[in-house]
Protein backbone atom coordinates (compact mmCIF):
# COMPACT_ATOMS: atom_id res chain seq x y z
CA UNK A 1 0.00 0.00 0.00
CA UNK A 2 2.81 2.35 0.96
CA UNK A 3 4.59 1.71 -2.33
CA UNK A 4 1.44 2.20 -4.39
CA UNK A 5 0.87 5.53 -2.69
CA UNK A 6 4.44 6.62 -3.35
CA UNK A 7 4.37 5.44 -6.96
CA UNK A 8 1.19 7.30 -7.80
CA UNK A 9 2.12 10.54 -6.03
CA UNK A 10 5.64 10.65 -7.45
CA UNK A 11 4.27 10.11 -10.95
CA UNK A 12 1.75 12.93 -10.58
CA UNK A 13 4.26 15.26 -8.95
CA UNK A 14 6.85 14.78 -11.70
CA UNK A 15 4.28 15.23 -14.46
CA UNK A 16 2.99 18.37 -12.73
CA UNK A 17 6.51 19.69 -12.66
CA UNK A 18 6.80 19.02 -16.35
CA UNK A 19 3.77 21.26 -16.82
CA UNK A 20 5.20 24.02 -14.64
CA UNK A 21 8.34 23.94 -16.79
CA UNK A 22 6.24 24.08 -19.97
CA UNK A 23 7.24 20.66 -21.24
CA UNK A 24 5.49 19.64 -24.48
CA UNK A 25 2.20 17.86 -23.84
CA UNK A 26 3.34 14.59 -25.36
CA UNK A 27 6.39 14.46 -23.10
CA UNK A 28 4.46 14.73 -19.83
CA UNK A 29 3.94 10.97 -19.51
CA UNK A 30 7.62 10.34 -19.90
CA UNK A 31 8.48 13.09 -17.40
CA UNK A 32 6.22 11.45 -14.86
CA UNK A 33 7.63 8.02 -15.57
CA UNK A 34 11.26 9.13 -15.16
CA UNK A 35 10.45 10.85 -11.88
CA UNK A 36 8.44 7.89 -10.64
CA UNK A 37 11.16 5.31 -11.29
CA UNK A 38 13.78 7.55 -9.67
CA UNK A 39 11.74 8.16 -6.55
CA UNK A 40 10.53 4.60 -6.02
CA UNK A 41 14.08 3.36 -6.45
CA UNK A 42 15.25 5.95 -3.94
CA UNK A 43 12.82 4.92 -1.18
CA UNK A 44 13.17 1.21 -1.94
CA UNK A 45 16.96 1.37 -1.64
CA UNK A 46 16.60 3.14 1.69
CA UNK A 47 14.19 0.48 2.92
CA UNK A 48 16.69 -2.23 1.98
CA UNK A 49 19.28 -0.45 4.09
CA UNK A 50 21.33 1.50 1.59
CA UNK A 51 22.71 4.84 2.76
CA UNK A 52 20.80 7.94 1.75
CA UNK A 53 23.73 9.32 -0.24
CA UNK A 54 24.27 6.13 -2.23
CA UNK A 55 20.53 5.88 -2.88
CA UNK A 56 20.53 9.43 -4.24
CA UNK A 57 23.43 8.65 -6.59
CA UNK A 58 21.68 5.55 -7.94
CA UNK A 59 18.32 7.31 -8.31
CA UNK A 60 19.82 10.33 -10.10
CA UNK A 61 21.76 7.97 -12.36
CA UNK A 62 18.62 6.02 -13.26
CA UNK A 63 16.54 9.15 -13.88
CA UNK A 64 19.14 10.46 -16.28
CA UNK A 65 19.62 7.12 -18.05
CA UNK A 66 15.87 6.80 -18.59
CA UNK A 67 15.81 10.37 -19.84
CA UNK A 68 18.61 9.55 -22.31
CA UNK A 69 16.58 6.66 -23.57
CA UNK A 70 13.47 8.82 -24.03
CA UNK A 71 15.53 11.62 -25.59
CA UNK A 72 16.88 9.19 -28.17
CA UNK A 73 13.51 7.62 -28.83
CA UNK A 74 11.41 10.76 -29.13
CA UNK A 75 14.18 13.00 -30.50
CA UNK A 76 13.81 15.67 -27.88
CA UNK A 77 16.45 17.41 -25.74
CA UNK A 78 17.29 15.36 -22.68
CA UNK A 79 16.51 18.08 -20.13
CA UNK A 80 12.85 17.93 -21.13
CA UNK A 81 12.66 14.58 -19.33
CA UNK A 82 15.37 14.72 -16.70
CA UNK A 83 14.54 17.98 -14.92
CA UNK A 84 11.23 17.00 -13.42
CA UNK A 85 12.66 13.63 -12.43
CA UNK A 86 15.58 15.14 -10.54
CA UNK A 87 13.43 17.58 -8.54
CA UNK A 88 12.10 15.09 -5.94
CA UNK A 89 15.69 14.14 -5.08
CA UNK A 90 16.65 17.72 -4.23
CA UNK A 91 17.28 17.79 -0.47
CA UNK A 92 14.62 20.37 0.35
CA UNK A 93 13.86 18.90 3.76
CA UNK A 94 17.45 19.06 4.92
CA UNK A 95 17.87 22.61 3.67
CA UNK A 96 14.72 23.49 5.59
CA UNK A 97 16.07 21.88 8.76
CA UNK A 98 19.28 23.85 8.37
CA UNK A 99 17.33 27.09 7.98
CA UNK A 100 15.10 26.38 10.95
CA UNK A 101 18.01 25.52 13.20
CA UNK A 102 19.77 28.72 12.16
CA UNK A 103 16.68 30.74 13.05
CA UNK A 104 16.51 29.02 16.41
CA UNK A 105 20.14 29.96 17.07
CA UNK A 106 21.26 26.32 17.01
CA UNK A 107 24.13 26.90 14.65
CA UNK A 108 25.85 23.57 15.26
CA UNK A 109 22.77 21.73 14.01
CA UNK A 110 22.31 24.18 11.18
CA UNK A 111 25.82 23.52 9.92
CA UNK A 112 25.29 19.78 10.28
CA UNK A 113 22.07 19.71 8.25
CA UNK A 114 23.56 22.13 5.76
CA UNK A 115 26.57 19.88 5.24
CA UNK A 116 24.35 16.84 4.66
CA UNK A 117 22.21 18.83 2.20
CA UNK A 118 25.38 19.87 0.40
CA UNK A 119 26.57 16.25 0.22
CA UNK A 120 23.19 15.20 -1.18
CA UNK A 121 23.48 17.80 -3.93
CA UNK A 122 26.92 16.42 -4.62
CA UNK A 123 25.42 12.95 -4.85
CA UNK A 124 22.92 14.17 -7.47
CA UNK A 125 25.80 15.69 -9.41
CA UNK A 126 27.70 12.41 -9.19
CA UNK A 127 24.69 10.51 -10.52
CA UNK A 128 24.42 12.88 -13.46
CA UNK A 129 28.14 12.59 -14.10
CA UNK A 130 28.11 8.79 -14.06
CA UNK A 131 25.21 8.62 -16.51
CA UNK A 132 26.98 11.09 -18.80
CA UNK A 133 30.05 8.84 -18.73
CA UNK A 134 27.95 5.74 -19.43
CA UNK A 135 26.28 7.48 -22.31
CA UNK A 136 29.60 8.55 -23.83
CA UNK A 137 30.93 5.01 -23.52
CA UNK A 138 27.84 3.58 -25.23
CA UNK A 139 28.21 6.13 -28.00
CA UNK A 140 31.90 5.29 -28.47
CA UNK A 141 31.20 1.56 -28.63
CA UNK A 142 28.43 2.11 -31.18
CA UNK A 143 30.65 4.36 -33.28
CA UNK A 144 33.48 1.84 -33.29
CA UNK A 145 31.11 -0.92 -34.30
CA UNK A 146 29.78 0.92 -37.33
CA UNK A 147 33.20 1.89 -38.68
CA UNK B 1 30.63 39.15 -53.01
CA UNK B 2 27.85 41.52 -52.05
CA UNK B 3 25.30 38.70 -52.19
CA UNK B 4 27.31 36.28 -50.16
CA UNK B 5 27.85 38.86 -47.43
CA UNK B 6 24.16 39.59 -47.32
CA UNK B 7 23.45 35.90 -47.04
CA UNK B 8 26.00 35.60 -44.27
CA UNK B 9 24.24 38.36 -42.41
CA UNK B 10 20.93 36.48 -42.71
CA UNK B 11 22.52 33.28 -41.42
CA UNK B 12 23.98 35.22 -38.54
CA UNK B 13 20.54 36.54 -37.69
CA UNK B 14 19.04 33.04 -37.65
CA UNK B 15 21.81 31.59 -35.51
CA UNK B 16 21.63 34.38 -32.98
CA UNK B 17 17.84 34.25 -32.74
CA UNK B 18 17.91 30.48 -32.26
CA UNK B 19 20.59 30.82 -29.61
CA UNK B 20 18.73 33.60 -27.88
CA UNK B 21 15.46 31.68 -27.70
CA UNK B 22 17.22 28.61 -26.31
CA UNK B 23 19.21 30.49 -23.71
CA UNK B 24 16.16 32.43 -22.58
CA UNK B 25 14.21 29.21 -22.21
CA UNK B 26 16.86 27.60 -20.06
CA UNK B 27 18.75 25.21 -22.35
CA UNK B 28 22.20 23.90 -21.48
CA UNK B 29 25.05 25.93 -22.90
CA UNK B 30 26.55 23.13 -24.95
CA UNK B 31 23.20 22.49 -26.63
CA UNK B 32 22.86 26.14 -27.61
CA UNK B 33 26.37 26.17 -29.01
CA UNK B 34 25.81 22.95 -30.86
CA UNK B 35 22.54 24.18 -32.36
CA UNK B 36 24.03 27.44 -33.58
CA UNK B 37 27.02 25.71 -35.13
CA UNK B 38 24.83 23.13 -36.79
CA UNK B 39 22.53 25.73 -38.32
CA UNK B 40 25.51 27.71 -39.63
CA UNK B 41 27.23 24.67 -41.10
CA UNK B 42 24.10 23.42 -42.81
CA UNK B 43 23.94 26.76 -44.61
CA UNK B 44 27.51 26.26 -45.69
CA UNK B 45 29.53 28.16 -43.11
CA UNK B 46 31.81 25.72 -41.35
CA UNK B 47 34.12 27.95 -39.36
CA UNK B 48 32.18 29.39 -36.47
CA UNK B 49 33.00 30.29 -32.92
CA UNK B 50 30.59 30.93 -30.14
CA UNK B 51 30.97 31.95 -26.57
CA UNK B 52 28.13 32.35 -24.18
CA UNK B 53 27.31 32.98 -20.59
CA UNK B 54 23.77 33.03 -19.17
CA UNK B 55 23.66 36.78 -19.84
CA UNK B 56 24.94 37.03 -23.40
CA UNK B 57 25.99 35.34 -26.63
CA UNK B 58 29.01 36.20 -28.77
CA UNK B 59 28.91 34.50 -32.14
CA UNK B 60 31.30 34.88 -34.99
CA UNK B 61 31.33 33.54 -38.54
CA UNK B 62 34.64 33.27 -40.39
CA UNK B 63 33.89 33.08 -44.08
CA UNK B 64 33.27 34.56 -46.54
CA UNK B 65 33.93 37.58 -44.39
CA UNK B 66 34.71 37.65 -40.67
CA UNK B 67 31.67 38.85 -38.78
CA UNK B 68 30.97 38.93 -35.06
CA UNK B 69 27.83 39.85 -33.19
CA UNK B 70 26.92 40.14 -29.56
CA UNK B 71 23.49 39.47 -28.14
CA UNK B 72 22.55 40.44 -24.64
CA UNK B 73 20.19 38.16 -22.70
CA UNK B 74 18.33 39.76 -19.86
CA UNK B 75 15.24 37.71 -19.16
CA UNK B 76 15.49 33.98 -18.51
CA UNK B 77 12.60 31.64 -17.83
CA UNK B 78 11.99 27.93 -18.03
CA UNK B 79 10.22 26.87 -21.18
CA UNK B 80 11.07 23.35 -22.30
CA UNK B 81 8.58 23.59 -25.14
CA UNK B 82 10.54 26.33 -26.91
CA UNK B 83 13.81 24.45 -26.50
CA UNK B 84 12.20 21.43 -28.05
CA UNK B 85 10.83 23.41 -30.98
CA UNK B 86 14.13 25.10 -31.79
CA UNK B 87 15.81 21.72 -31.52
CA UNK B 88 13.36 20.22 -34.01
CA UNK B 89 13.81 23.19 -36.31
CA UNK B 90 17.59 22.90 -36.30
CA UNK B 91 17.25 19.23 -37.12
CA UNK B 92 15.02 20.10 -40.05
CA UNK B 93 17.49 22.73 -41.24
CA UNK B 94 20.45 20.37 -41.11
CA UNK B 95 18.52 17.85 -43.15
CA UNK B 96 18.37 20.55 -45.77
CA UNK B 97 14.62 21.04 -45.80
CA UNK B 98 14.44 24.77 -45.16
CA UNK B 99 15.40 27.99 -46.82
CA UNK B 100 16.89 30.84 -44.82
CA UNK B 101 13.73 32.94 -45.03
CA UNK B 102 11.49 30.10 -43.90
CA UNK B 103 13.71 29.28 -40.98
CA UNK B 104 13.79 32.89 -39.84
CA UNK B 105 10.02 33.21 -40.00
CA UNK B 106 9.52 30.05 -38.02
CA UNK B 107 12.03 31.16 -35.40
CA UNK B 108 10.23 34.46 -35.02
CA UNK B 109 7.01 32.58 -34.55
CA UNK B 110 8.59 30.37 -31.87
CA UNK B 111 9.96 33.47 -30.19
CA UNK B 112 6.50 35.00 -30.02
CA UNK B 113 4.76 31.99 -28.47
CA UNK B 114 4.14 32.38 -24.81
CA UNK B 115 3.81 29.62 -22.24
CA UNK B 116 1.75 26.75 -23.62
CA UNK B 117 -0.17 26.22 -20.42
CA UNK B 118 -2.30 29.00 -18.94
CA UNK B 119 -1.34 30.45 -15.58
CA UNK B 120 -4.25 28.93 -13.68
CA UNK B 121 -3.19 25.49 -14.85
CA UNK B 122 0.37 26.15 -13.71
CA UNK B 123 -0.85 27.23 -10.31
CA UNK B 124 -3.11 24.20 -10.10
CA UNK B 125 -0.20 21.94 -11.03
CA UNK B 126 2.01 23.60 -8.43
CA UNK B 127 -0.72 22.90 -5.88
CA UNK B 128 -1.09 19.28 -6.97
CA UNK B 129 2.68 18.78 -6.94
CA UNK B 130 2.87 20.22 -3.42
CA UNK B 131 0.18 17.85 -2.23
CA UNK B 132 1.91 14.87 -3.81
CA UNK B 133 5.26 15.87 -2.34
CA UNK B 134 3.64 15.92 1.06
CA UNK B 135 2.74 12.26 0.68
CA UNK B 136 6.18 11.47 -0.73
CA UNK B 137 7.83 13.08 2.29
CA UNK B 138 5.81 10.81 4.62
CA UNK B 139 3.12 13.31 5.51
CA UNK B 140 -0.40 12.24 6.37
CA UNK B 141 -3.38 12.59 4.03
CA UNK B 142 -4.88 15.01 6.54
CA UNK B 143 -2.30 17.59 5.52
CA UNK B 144 -2.83 17.07 1.79
CA UNK B 145 -5.24 19.99 1.28
CA UNK B 146 -3.27 22.47 3.43
CA UNK B 147 -0.10 21.67 1.47
CA UNK B 148 -1.97 22.11 -1.81
CA UNK B 149 -3.31 25.47 -0.73
CA UNK B 150 0.00 26.71 0.61
CA UNK B 151 1.90 25.53 -2.47
CA UNK B 152 -0.60 27.05 -4.90
CA UNK B 153 -0.78 30.37 -3.09
CA UNK B 154 3.00 30.58 -2.77
CA UNK B 155 3.59 29.79 -6.43
CA UNK B 156 0.92 32.23 -7.61
CA UNK B 157 2.35 34.91 -5.37
CA UNK B 158 5.87 34.45 -6.73
CA UNK B 159 4.70 34.49 -10.37
CA UNK B 160 2.59 37.58 -9.81
CA UNK B 161 5.34 39.47 -8.03
CA UNK B 162 7.83 38.46 -10.69
CA UNK B 163 5.65 40.24 -13.23
CA UNK B 164 5.14 43.30 -11.08
CA UNK B 165 8.61 43.82 -9.67
CA UNK B 166 11.57 42.87 -11.84
CA UNK B 167 13.88 42.15 -8.92
CA UNK B 168 15.06 38.62 -9.40
CA UNK B 169 15.15 37.03 -6.00
CA UNK B 170 12.39 39.01 -4.35
CA UNK B 171 9.62 36.97 -5.99
CA UNK B 172 10.98 33.72 -4.58
CA UNK B 173 11.49 35.33 -1.21
CA UNK B 174 7.92 36.56 -0.95
CA UNK B 175 6.55 33.29 -2.34
CA UNK B 176 8.34 31.43 0.41
CA UNK B 177 7.13 34.01 2.91
CA UNK B 178 3.52 33.37 1.88
CA UNK B 179 4.02 29.62 2.19
CA UNK B 180 5.47 30.05 5.65
CA UNK B 181 2.57 32.29 6.64
CA UNK B 182 -0.03 29.84 5.29
CA UNK B 183 1.59 26.88 7.02
CA UNK B 184 1.84 28.67 10.35
CA UNK B 185 -1.78 29.86 10.18
CA UNK B 186 -3.11 26.45 9.08
CA UNK B 187 -1.36 24.69 11.95
CA UNK B 188 -2.41 27.34 14.43
CA UNK B 189 -6.10 26.97 13.58
CA UNK B 190 -6.02 23.20 13.45
CA UNK B 191 -6.38 22.93 9.69
CA UNK B 192 -3.02 21.19 9.35
CA UNK B 193 -0.86 19.08 11.63
CA UNK B 194 2.77 18.93 10.61
CA UNK B 195 3.99 22.43 9.87
CA UNK B 196 7.49 21.41 8.76
CA UNK B 197 6.38 18.90 6.15
CA UNK B 198 3.74 21.27 4.80
CA UNK B 199 6.38 23.95 4.32
CA UNK B 200 8.93 21.62 2.72
CA UNK B 201 6.48 20.17 0.22
CA UNK B 202 4.87 23.51 -0.69
CA UNK B 203 8.25 25.09 -1.31
CA UNK B 204 9.16 22.47 -3.92
CA UNK B 205 7.53 24.27 -6.92
CA UNK B 206 9.79 27.26 -6.25
CA UNK B 207 12.98 25.18 -6.20
CA UNK B 208 15.21 26.12 -9.17
CA UNK B 209 15.43 22.57 -10.48
CA UNK B 210 16.40 23.42 -14.04
CA UNK B 211 19.19 25.71 -12.88
CA UNK B 212 20.63 23.04 -10.60
CA UNK B 213 20.74 20.34 -13.28
CA UNK B 214 21.98 22.77 -15.91
CA UNK B 215 24.73 24.11 -13.68
CA UNK B 216 26.05 20.59 -13.18
CA UNK B 217 25.73 19.65 -16.83
CA UNK B 218 27.43 22.85 -17.97
CA UNK B 219 30.32 22.34 -15.59
CA UNK B 220 30.73 18.76 -16.80
CA UNK B 221 30.75 19.90 -20.43
CA UNK B 222 33.55 22.36 -19.65
CA UNK B 223 31.53 25.58 -19.76
CA UNK B 224 32.98 26.80 -16.53
CA UNK B 225 31.72 30.37 -16.58
CA UNK B 226 28.14 29.39 -17.43
CA UNK B 227 28.16 26.53 -14.95
CA UNK B 228 29.41 28.65 -12.10
CA UNK B 229 27.05 31.53 -12.77
CA UNK B 230 24.05 29.22 -13.06
CA UNK B 231 25.16 27.54 -9.85
CA UNK B 232 25.36 30.93 -8.18
CA UNK B 233 21.89 31.82 -9.43
CA UNK B 234 20.51 28.53 -8.13
CA UNK B 235 22.22 29.05 -4.80
CA UNK B 236 20.92 32.58 -4.34
CA UNK B 237 17.41 31.51 -5.35
CA UNK B 238 17.46 28.70 -2.80
CA UNK B 239 18.83 31.13 -0.27
CA UNK B 240 15.99 33.56 -0.99
CA UNK B 241 13.47 30.76 -0.45
CA UNK B 242 15.18 29.75 2.76
CA UNK B 243 15.30 33.35 3.95
CA UNK B 244 11.57 33.75 3.31
CA UNK B 245 10.79 30.67 5.37
CA UNK B 246 13.24 31.61 8.10
CA UNK B 247 11.77 35.11 8.28
CA UNK B 248 8.33 33.67 8.91
CA UNK B 249 9.53 31.11 11.44
CA UNK B 250 11.43 33.71 13.43
CA UNK B 251 8.15 35.42 14.30
CA UNK B 252 6.81 32.28 15.89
Amino acid sequence: MYYIEQTVTSFIASAAFGMIFNAPKKALWQCGLAGMVGWVLYIWLQDVGVQKLAATVVAAYCVTMISYFFAKKYRKPIIVFSVSGIIPLVPGGLAYDAMRSAVENQYDQAVQSGAVAFMMSGAIALGLLLSEVTNQVIRKIRASKTT
Amino acid sequence: MEDSVREEREIMKICLLAGQIMLQSGAETYRVEDTMMRIASSYGIDHTHSYMTPTGIIFSLEDPQPMTRLNRITERTTNLYKIDRVNTLSRKISQGGMSIGEAYRELQEIDRTRAIYPLWLNVLMAAVASGCFLIMFQGTWFDFIPAMLAGGIGYYCSVLLHRLIPVKFFAEFSGALMIGLCAVLFVKYGFGHARDIIVISSVMPLVPGLLITNAIRDLMAGHLVSGLSKGAEAFITSFAIGAGIAFMLSFQ
